[in-house]
This record gives structure tokens, sequence and C-alpha cells, in this order.
């Protein structure tokens, strides 16, 4: 049976069992609309702004293993998209992005709501198509979804001209994707593997450090296993909390710009160092020849060759699934008769136990204003360490990532790479549609929230449950941190002035609003809002304006030469 | 240090363009790009000439290969290989000149492939160098116009590129 294009779309979307698409509907894909309409295997949900389609099928993916998607239309709903494209991106997170385009025959018209969708993408895919052929729509979508979710994932967008989808044509869904110049690898080296083994035998003071390709190879219990095996202190990046269970006594925190003393102090002593998963960026390690000035050896597992020796030279590379590769080195650590030293570890351990004891993360719990951290923990006791926790970017982030211990993967959810206030609202609520019966909150701040705030709406609309924790400090506090540290104190508009009432502002959208002004306030009204289970809860925090994040390691400095409270 | 690399790779609108985006986005050189279809029209063939420190040439080679489209990477200069350029040049020809650029081209191996009254235009291949090196030896207010190629590349003997 002929198939319209836009037929196609939707039943290769039921095909591989997409159940949410995040889109704003247009010109340009109206056929394709017109289809969704038409059935109900697919759910589409109507976001306010494009952005926020993107940024939901982002937390979606990040929050399930699932591959995201989003649908939007041609021109200004392309470009809009294009922040949550990059997002996803950086932090290389599955997501397809179908795209409307201008009939084939308008294209490089400059057509009303024309772009080169293709081109202004292109730097910010793993991959994209123009389909030019309505025969080529279902193999094209089969390939972007193999793209988007194999090998280290990334967003993939398919640009659909409006008359292609208006065409007809026989319809199969192809059962497997070949091809010849994308075969990401799997297995690591087994001869590598043994050498890495063999290595971390040898340290007198090593080091594991996970990152995000734990959380998206599904690797948390693989390195959870390997790291009480050996018995080392483990630290995750940002993009990897809860890869490796916060509460756990090898666990030394976060590492990087505000990571904790222990962590960084432990990075940088180390004699053997293995990253997994990661990638050594200027947010974690800074500066590469202040890290290079102690001797280490550096064994680096990653599925992508191009992020091995990019910034840092390693000795040991291993390219591989990071879970496949985790369970061959438990596979060789079961079998090996060799032990670590169990001497040096201590002796190790004992010196991170010193570095523990400088406490990097206290501040004024006598405080008479609320301070930030102590909402998160907070936050962190009334949801029993479950919630779902989305951020956004800026000191609210920093605090979630370091009071909020995730002991599970992917219940952490954040802009990392490429650092996008805004996300944090869309990302719930793809986290919420994603696990509808979890606990879901955003911690935000009154700067990112109004970002992309009209979210609000959209979560009125499919019931979203979120509880929005606004760390209200109405400054850009990041900004104004580094404005006090490296800027004299002059505060160049890091200044939120002007802003709504927050309270009226969640009411004026259907939802309840929560103001909070007193440290004594906090935990009843964080437990009044998550026993609301079936309301959006805008809570209003008002926090200490200066509150600085610590430790910091400033730009350009090396991990030891931390800032410390 | 100067590389040549050549690029296997499909045959599609916008795969060179994905190549010269990556190597602007990433402040990576290049000393000239060239590319066509191979005897099989899905593929094309693309040799780029770059430089860079190892690390940088290292970085190059994966990010290509990293790209959805490229089939096959190869950095020629890590082993023997052929390259050459193709130029022509359009040179003022006039009176004793005239004799003087004829014999200069038969001395480089060069076609005069198009002859006025005023004016030849000379076919020359080889290495950038050899065509550098005519360029230094005529008169150069003889020159009207050049245009090259870029080197296209190959490996000698059974280094073969193949998808």
């Amino acid at each position: 049976m002929q198939l319209t294009g836009a037929e196609i779309v939707i039943r290769c979307l039921q095909e591989e069992g997409v159940e949410h698409v995040f889109g704003y509907p247009g010109g340009a894909v109206l056929f394709i609309y017109d289809e969704l309409f038409k059935q109900s295997k697919v759910k589409h949900i109507l976001v306010r702004h494009e952005q926020g389609a993107v940024h939901a099928a982002d937390g979606y993916a990040r929050s399930t293993d699932k591959v995201g998607v989003a649908l939007v239309t041609s021109g200004p709903g392309l470009t809009n998209a294009v922040t949550g494209i990059a997002t996803a991106y950086m932090d290389s997170v599955p997501v397809v992005i179908i795209s409307g385009q201008v009939p084939t025959h308008a294209i490089g018209q400059d057509a009303f709501q024309e772009c080169d969708t293709v081109g202004i993408t292109r730097p910010c895919v793993k991959h994209n198509f123009l389909v030019k052929d309505v025969r080529d729509i279902a193999p094209t979508i089969k390939k972007a979804f193999y793209i988007a979710g194999t090998g280290r994932p990334g967003p993939v967008v398919v640009d659909i001209p409006k008359d292609i989808t208006a065409e007809k044509t026989e319809f199969s869904y192809p059962d497997k994707v070949v091809m010849r110049s994308y075969n990401p690898v799997v297995k690591g080296h087994a001869g590598q593997i043994k050498k890495a083994m063999q290595m971390l035998m040898s340290a007198k003071r090593p080091m594991i450090y996970a990152g995000g390709g734990v959380i998206l190879g599904d690797a948390s219990a693989e390195l959870t296993k390997l790291v009480k095996l050996l018995g080392f202190p483990c630290t995750n990046t940002l993009m990897g909390l809860g890869g490796y269970p916060a509460t756990d006594a090898q666990f030394v925190g976060m590492l990087g710009m505000h990571g904790t003393y222990e962590a960084n102090m432990a990075m940088q002593h180390c004699d053997v160092l293995i990253a997994i998963g990661a990638r050594f960026d200027d947010r974690v390690i800074g500066n590469p020849d202040h890290f290079f000035e102690q001797p280490r050896k550096i064994i680096h597992v990653d599925i992508d060759p191009s992020s091995i020796s990019k910034r840092v030279r390693v000795d040991i590379p291993v390219v591989g699934n990071v879970r496949d590769v985790l369970q061959e080195m438990i596979r060789q650590l079961q079998a090996a008769k060799d032990k670590p030293d169990q001497a040096a570890l201590k002796a190790w351990w004992e010196q991170i136990k010193a570095w523990r004891g400088r406490d990097c993360l206290k501040y004024d719990r006598a405080s008479k204003i609320i301070k930030p951290q102590f909402v998160i923990e907070k936050l962190y006791e009334i949801t029993k360490g479950e919630a779902f926790v989305t951020s956004d970017v800026g000191q609210h982030q920093m605090w979630a990532a370091q009071f909020y211990k995730f002991d599970k993967p992917r219940r952490w959810i954040n802009s990392g790479g490429l650092g996008t206030m805004g996300v944090g609202l869309p990302y719930a609520m793809g986290v919420q549609l994603a696990h509808p019966k979890s606990t879901v909150a955003c911690v935000t701040g009154e700067a990112s929230i109004q970002m992309c705030i009209q979210e609000l709406s959209t979560c009125k609309q499919y019931r979203l449950p979120i509880k929005i924790v606004n760390l209200n400090n109405r400054y850009m506090g990041m900004v104004r941190q580094w404005q006090q540290f490296f800027h004299g104190n002059r505060y160049a508009e890091s200044y939120m002035d002007a802003l709504p009432d927050f309270v009226k502002l969640a009411e004026a959208y259907g939802h309840v609003g929560i103001q909070v002004e007193k440290p004594a306030d906090v935990e009843p009204a964080l437990k009044e809002a998550f026993a609301r289970k079936k309301d959006l809860v805008f809570l209003n925090f008002i926090t200490d304006q200066t509150e600085n994040v610590f430790p910091m390691v400033p730009g350009g400095k090396g991990l030891s030469e931390m800032i410390l409270v | 240090m100067r590389h040549i690399i050549s690029v296997l790779l499909e045959n599609e609108a916008g795969a060179l363009s994905r190549v010269s985006g990556l190597f602007s986005a990433r402040g990576y050189n290049i000393e000239s790009l060239t590319v066509a279809p191979t005897e099989d029209a899905t593929l094309s063939r693309m040799t780029i000439v770059t430089s860079g420190s190892d690390e940088v040439i290292e970085q190059i080679t994966k990010q290509l290969n990293k790209l959805i489209d490229v089939v096959k990477v190869v950095d020629l200069s890590d082993g023997d290989h052929i390259e050459r350029e193709l130029m022509l040049v359009k040179v003022r020809a006039i009176g004793k000149d005239r004799e003087e650029m004829k014999r200069m081209a038969d001395i480089f191996r060069g076609r005069i492939i198009d002859v006025t009254e005023r004016d030849y235009t000379i076919e020359l291949t080889g290495t950038g160098s050899k065509l550098d090196a005519f360029l230094d030896a005529i008169d150069r207010t003889a020159i009207m116009e050049t245009v090259r190629t870029g080197a296209s590349g190959i490996g000698r003997g059974d280094r073969v590129l193949k998808a």
C-alpha cells in the first residue's frame, strides 16, 4: 500500500517504539501533524518554544536509555531548536530531531520560513540529513535512530521538505542498518585491557575518574563492582554523578572546578589514573601543564578515539564501550593472582582521609538567611535521595551537584558541556513524562528559570507535577562570583532587577507557588511541596545573595590550587 | 610538519562541507583540498594538505574518521607516496619572449595548450615545489594568471586506499 511521506514519518516513529514526541507545529510540518492527529500510539507533547522541545527530548533520553524525539517546523522552528541540539551534542545525548523544510522547489529561493537546516546544524550534530525523495524517508529515519543511539551517542537531524511529506510511496521499515562508513567499536582491545590491569595493580596511589560515559553506557553497576574489587578511591565528573554511589565510602566526591578538595588533591597526586568515559576537559583538570607537574601514568577508556590524547597524553588507551571494557576488566581481575599493594593503598587512604578532614563543603549552618546549600541538603533528605534532579546552569547547579548525593545513574540531569541556562524546566518535563510516577525536582535560579519559563504552560497542559526549587539570590550568582573574585567586585549586569513575583507567576500558569524566606521554613515548605503529588509547585527560596561556591579552581589554575572556604 | 591526508567518503551532497567545516571549527590548517568522485561513483576521494604537530595530526585523522560520511582516512605522509598537482599558467608571449616561454615550458615538461597572438596557456604537472620552481624560473612580469588544483596523492606499491 502506498503511504504519504507524512504517514511514513509517523509509522517510522511507531516502529522505533517512540512514545513521546516533543514539538511545535508550523507550515512545513502540517502534513506530519495531520498524521500525528490520526493515530494514538505516538503521543505529542506541545511545548511553548522549540528550544524546550529539544531540551525535553534530551532530558527524556538522559533519564532513560531511549532516544529522545523532537519535531519542529522549518526556519525559526529549527533555529529555535539549535540551542537544544548543541546542548545534547556537547553531552553526547541521543536525540532525533525531525524538522520541516520548505518544498524542494523552493529550497534556495529565500522562501518564507526557509533556512539552511543542514548547514546551520552541521557543527552541533552527530549527523544530519536532508531527505529529497519520499522513498528515502524510512531508511533515513532508521539510520538517524541508529546513529543517534550507537557508539558515542549524539543528536541527529532529519530535515524533510514539505512536498516530500505529501508524496506517496510503498512503506517498509528496514530491519537493520548497514553503513560502510559507520561501524562504532564495541569491545575494547583485550591486550590493552590486560596492560591497563597490570598498571592498576602496580599503583601505589591509584585514582578512578569516571565520567558521563559510564551513565550513557549503562555501566554504573560494572564501575561499582570494579571499584569495590580494587578498593581504590573513585571520583565522578559533573556528568558522571550517580555512576558510582555517592554515599559509598570509596567515593571522594565530584572533581574539577567546583570539585571536593579530596577529589582534586587525589587527582593531582595519584600515580596511576584511570579515566573511564571522561574527557579531561578544562573544567575537570584545570590547567593541563600544572596537571602534568606531577608525574603519573594514565589509562583512558573511551568509546570515542578522538577523546583520547586530545587534551592530555595517555599511556594506555582503551577504545571501546565502557561497559564491555569494565566487564573484561572485572573478569581479568577475578582471574588474576596479583592483588593491589595493600600497604600502599592503606597509606593512600590515610592521606585521602586527611584531605577529607578539610571539610571543604562546610558552610554557615547558623545563618539567619537561607543558605542555598542548606536547601539542597533538605531536598536530599526529604526526597530520600531518590528524586530525579534536573538543574539549570550556575551556582545552584554546582550546589546541587555537591550536596545531593546521587546513588543511581540517570537521576542527575544537567547541561555540563554547553552549560545552557534554561534547560532545567524542560529537562524536568522530559524526565517526568518518562517517569510519571517518580519525584522530579528542578533546581534552578531566578536567572536560569526565566530562560524557558514559558514551559510552565506545557507543565499545566500535561499535568506534570514537577517541584521547582528556585534558589533566588537576585543575582546571576556564578557571574557575580567571578566578578567578585576576578573583576574587582564590579557586578556588571549580573544583578537581576525587576524580578517577577514567582509565586504569582506560578499561580498565573495554574500552579502552586510557595515563598520561603527563613531557614526554619525550608523543611516545612519542601515537605508541603512534595506532599502535593499532583501539583507543580514553584518554591521560591530567598537565599543569601553573596554566597559563593567552594572549593573553586580559578580558570587557568591547577587542580591543587583551589580557593577554599 | 606538512602532512598529506587522503580521505575516502560517501559521494553525497554536503560531504565536502562536513570536512571543511570540521577544519575551520577546530582551527586546523588547510593548505589545499581537492575532491572528485572515484571510479565507484558512490565514493569521493579527497586529498588534504595540512600542517600541525603530531598531536594535531592525530586529532585531525581521528576527527575525520568520526564524520559519519567518511569511509577511510590515510595519512599518506606516513609512508612512500606520490603527489601531483596540476597548474595552468597564462603568460604573455610576444616578441623574443615567445620562444623563451616555449623553451621553459619544455624544460619543465609543460605543455602549451592554448595559443593566441599575445599569450600562451601552459599546463604543468608535478609536485607543488616543481610548480613553484617553474614560476620562479620564468619572467614574473609575464605571468597573467595562474590556477592550481592543489595536491592529489596516492600511496606507492601495495599501499592502496579502497572502501
